[in-house]
């Protein structure tokens, strides 16, 4: 029981994260860039408050997979670094806590984009 | 124009969004919640087989950025966008997209300038904004830990 609460609470708030974003896609046409931009920067500072660790409390997978957590993990990666290093940490912690995610993204992207072809794109955003 | 009945009707729909919010939106929730029960699940599960509660997070990550990459190789993850919207946009899974996709449309120009540079299209502004965020985030924190 328990474990299917996890799982509805990871459903509904990340879903609602993506429900924003629609209504944003759709009331104000903003584009892709600058909802993704947006997200990480909200979450930047949400972390920075402090008000996005309680969020994941309740919502797990549905707090840290939109791109409002990649911003909190920012956050909490500068607020560590800083603890260790001083100043110079506020210059650290972004692409250390950063460093999967974007490594992931850059090193998958390229085998992706040399092994399949490059066909017709379906949409374009 | 020599458009099939499929794509008129995709661009009848970019064109007139408002009319149509009562689909896009329920299935932005659901797509997007779908995403992150499975971010839920791996998070257990990398939990359960022994990963600290920060390594999980980025094994979780990782996953599912290789699974974005492989899909949208795939052509997958965009028809499935288009129905999503920004379902599969807002989740960690959309990032990746942002940057395999245009990887893969522009390998055409080039190694390099092409599928290189193009990658960034999107992930780029994300960085230039999300870092600099963090950085006068953890300037301000530094002066208060001062006081």
């Amino acid at each position: 029981m328990d474990l299917f609460l996890d799982y509805l609470w990871a459903f509904l708030v990340g879903g609602a994260l993506c429900a924003i974003g629609q209504v944003l896609i759709d009331l104000t046409k903003l584009t892709p860039a600058r909802i993704l931009t947006s997200y990480v920067v909200a979450g930047v500072v949400l972390g920075a408050l402090g008000w996005y660790d309680p969020i994941i409390e309740v919502a797990g997978g549905g707090a840290t997979v939109p791109l409002t957590g990649f911003g909190n993990l920012l956050a909490k990666g500068v607020r560590r670094a800083v603890d260790e290093n001083g100043l110079l940490g506020a210059f650290m912690g972004g692409f250390t806590s950063a460093a999967v995610g974007v490594s992931a993204a850059i090193f998958f992207g390229l085998i992706a984009s040399l092994f399949f072809k490059s066909g017709t794109k379906i949409n374009e955003k | 124009m020599n458009i099939s009945n499929q794509e008129y009707g995709r661009i009848v729909k970019r064109v007139s969004p408002p009319s149509s919010m009562t689909k896009t939106i329920p299935m932005a929730f659901v797509v997007g919640g779908a995403i992150c029960v499975l971010g839920e699940a791996l998070l257990n599960m990398y939990g359960a087989i022994g990963f600290s509660q920060d390594n999980a997070g980025a094994m979780t990550s990782l996953t599912l950025i290789f699974l974005s990459a492989l899909l949208t190789g795939l052509k997958l993850y965009d028809r499935i966008a288009q129905h999503a919207g920004a379902g599969t946009l807002v989740p960690i899974t959309g990032f990746a997209n942002s940057v395999v996709s245009p990887a893969l449309e522009f390998k055409s120009e080039g190694y390099v300038l092409g599928l290189g540079a193009k990658m960034f299209i999107i992930a780029g502004p994300v960085l230039v904004y999300g870092i600099s965020a963090s950085i006068i985030y953890g300037v301000i924190y530094y002066i208060q830990t001062l006081l």
